[in-house]
């Protein structure tokens, strides 16, 4: 019965994923490639790995999408040009058949993994105590490597200072986005003032359940990203100008807590990133707490995009 | 009861997938706005039934999860659309509908 | 006891199903975007509420349940607004087959 609702769920992905790609029009093809990620969420489920399922229906299903969705309404204008450029039946078959030696190659790959495939997870599971977290991904994460997930963040600040430099001069330190005009008596502003509450939660929940449960900072902070950015959408906070001291402060307060603990750990417990023995879950929840706000503002920003107003608009 | 619950995940599975393939055929984009709603409500269906199914509570987190991200996606949607740039007032409704 | 609630399940989740279905006939078979948003934002709610009503028996703790609750409430507002501005959007485009 597993199997064949497995069966049944690859086929369908695979269908939309060939449809995705052979859809000529942009919009259609943004909604498909979002329910396709939202379809991997339950892919994610049946193979057990309920955190990256959370990842994937928060980034891939709703921040990816809004994010595409945006540079789609960007291209209509060229869109007919685009359609008119076909390539050539040449190009394209040989386009099929790089795209088929590639599928073949990861296919192969994967059929010829050993079985069972290497893992570190019982040293993990021998080891997880000491951290005193419940959730060997979170202990992963943050405390045996806890220097990926600093890099992972320092990353996603530098990937925001990439969108940024994308501004007109004029416009450096001013607001991303074009100032949304929104009935206030509509339905998006009345969805906007009674979500949000309720997203808010349901990300700090996350957060906080993510030591012993799957969840985590990471999905967290999407949903308080996408909660933010919805009251953006619907005109009821306009997005702040990037040069605001807050705003600066808040985007490196995670990453800079992080280093901090990780030299505070070559001070009392010897190593970098090493914690005091019996103080392990303190010093993660600080990272966490700090890493939030981070990464829903990162997130929310890299939404926005680069500034289009000066900040005096 | 994990067989039952299975059987009727994949019925609801087959339920969405009949669904997508009508939703993204629409012609116009208010048709294929309609794929997040679908999948709002269908996938978080199969991922209940799933979770029952297999005894995993985390996975109701994933459903809500899923919730918020698929009404962001779909509020995304219609502020893409074209025609969308001022407000979502029926206003000026040409049938004459105070809804 | 447990069977009656084995049955409760049984028919509450078979009755969603059956919601669901209906919502996917009227998805695919009515001649216009607002009846299909129609069918798909109602009958298919209510299909959610059914089987959420029908996995209550069989959560493993109070606060699974009350979980489970919410996140259906939270799709029942969720739906009904983006339905709305759906709506909107489809009217501003104008009527279409």
């Amino acid at each position: 019965m597993i199997i064949a609702l497995n069966i049944g769920l690859a086929v369908l992905i695979l269908a939309l994923g060939v449809w995705t790609i052979v859809a000529r029009d942009t919009f259609a093809a943004v909604v498909g490639f979002i329910a396709y990620g939202l379809l991997l969420t339950l892919i994610w489920v049946q193979l057990h790995g309920i955190d990256v399922a959370l990842t994937e229906g928060a980034i891939g299903g709703g921040l990816t999408g809004a994010l595409l969705i945006g540079a789609a309404s960007r291209l209509r204008k060229t869109e007919s040009k685009a359609r008119a450029e076909r390539p050539g039946a040449l190009v394209r078959g040989l386009a099929a058949v790089v795209a088929s030696a590639v599928t073949l190659a990861l296919v192969i790959c994967v059929l010829a993994l050993p079985d069972p495939a290497p893992t570190l997870a019982p040293q993990v599971a021998a080891n997880i105590a000491v951290t005193e977290v419940g959730n060997p991904i979170t202990a992963v994460l943050l405390a045996f490597r806890a220097v990926d997930t600093l890099l992972e963040a320092i990353v996603l600040v530098f990937a925001l200072i990439g969108v940024w430099s994308f501004a007109p001069d004029r416009a450096w330190g001013g607001r991303p986005g074009a100032q949304q005009h929104v009935d206030p008596n509509g339905i998006l502003a009345y969805v906007a003032r009674v979500l949000p509450p309720i997203g808010i939660m349901a990300g700090l929940y996350i957060f906080w359940v993510g030591a012993d449960h799957p969840g985590g900072k990471f999905q967290g902070a999407t949903i308080l990203a996408a909660m933010w950015l919805l009251t953006m959408m619907a005109g009821l906070t306009d997005a702040p100008p990037i040069s605001r001291t807050w705003l600066r402060f808040g985007l490196v307060v995670g990453p800079l807590a992080f280093i901090a603990i990780g030299l505070a750990g070559a001070v009392t417990a010897g190593a970098l990133f090493a914690y005091p023995l019996g103080y392990a879950k303190p010093f993660i929840i600080a990272i966490e707490l700090a890493l939030l706000p981070s990464l829903a503002l990162i997130l929310a920003l890299m939404l926005l995009g680069a500034p289009q107003r000066a900040a005096s608009q | 009861m994990p067989e039952a619950l299975l059987a009727a995940t994949g019925f609801e599975l087959a339920m969405v997938a009949l669904g997508l393939v009508r939703v993204l055929r629409g012609p116009g984009d208010a048709d294929r706005m309609m794929a997040a709603q679908l999948l709002g409500t269908g996938g978080i269906a199969v991922l209940l039934l799933l979770g029952a199914a297999a005894g995993a509570d985390a996975v109701i987190d994933v459903a809500l999860t899923l919730a918020l991200l698929a009404a962001f996606a779909s509020i995304a949607f219609v502020k893409a659309a074209p025609g969308a740039a001022s407000d979502d007032r029926a206003a000026t409704d040409p049938r004459g509908d105070a809804g | 006891m447990s069977l009656a609630l084995n049955l409760f399940t049984i028919v509450a989740v078979v009755a969603g199903a059956f919601f669901f279905l209906a919502g996917t006939v009227g998805l695919l078979r009515f001649p216009d975007t607002f009846t299909r948003l129609h069918a798909l934002t109602k009958a298919d709610n209510l299909g959610l509420g059914l089987v959420v009503l029908g996995l209550l028996p069989h959560a493993s703790s109070l606060l699974v349940a009350l979980k489970l609750i919410f996140v259906w409430l939270l799709v029942l507002l969720a739906s009904a607004a983006v339905s709305q501005l759906i709506a909107r959007a489809a009217n501003r485009e104008g009527p279409r087959a």
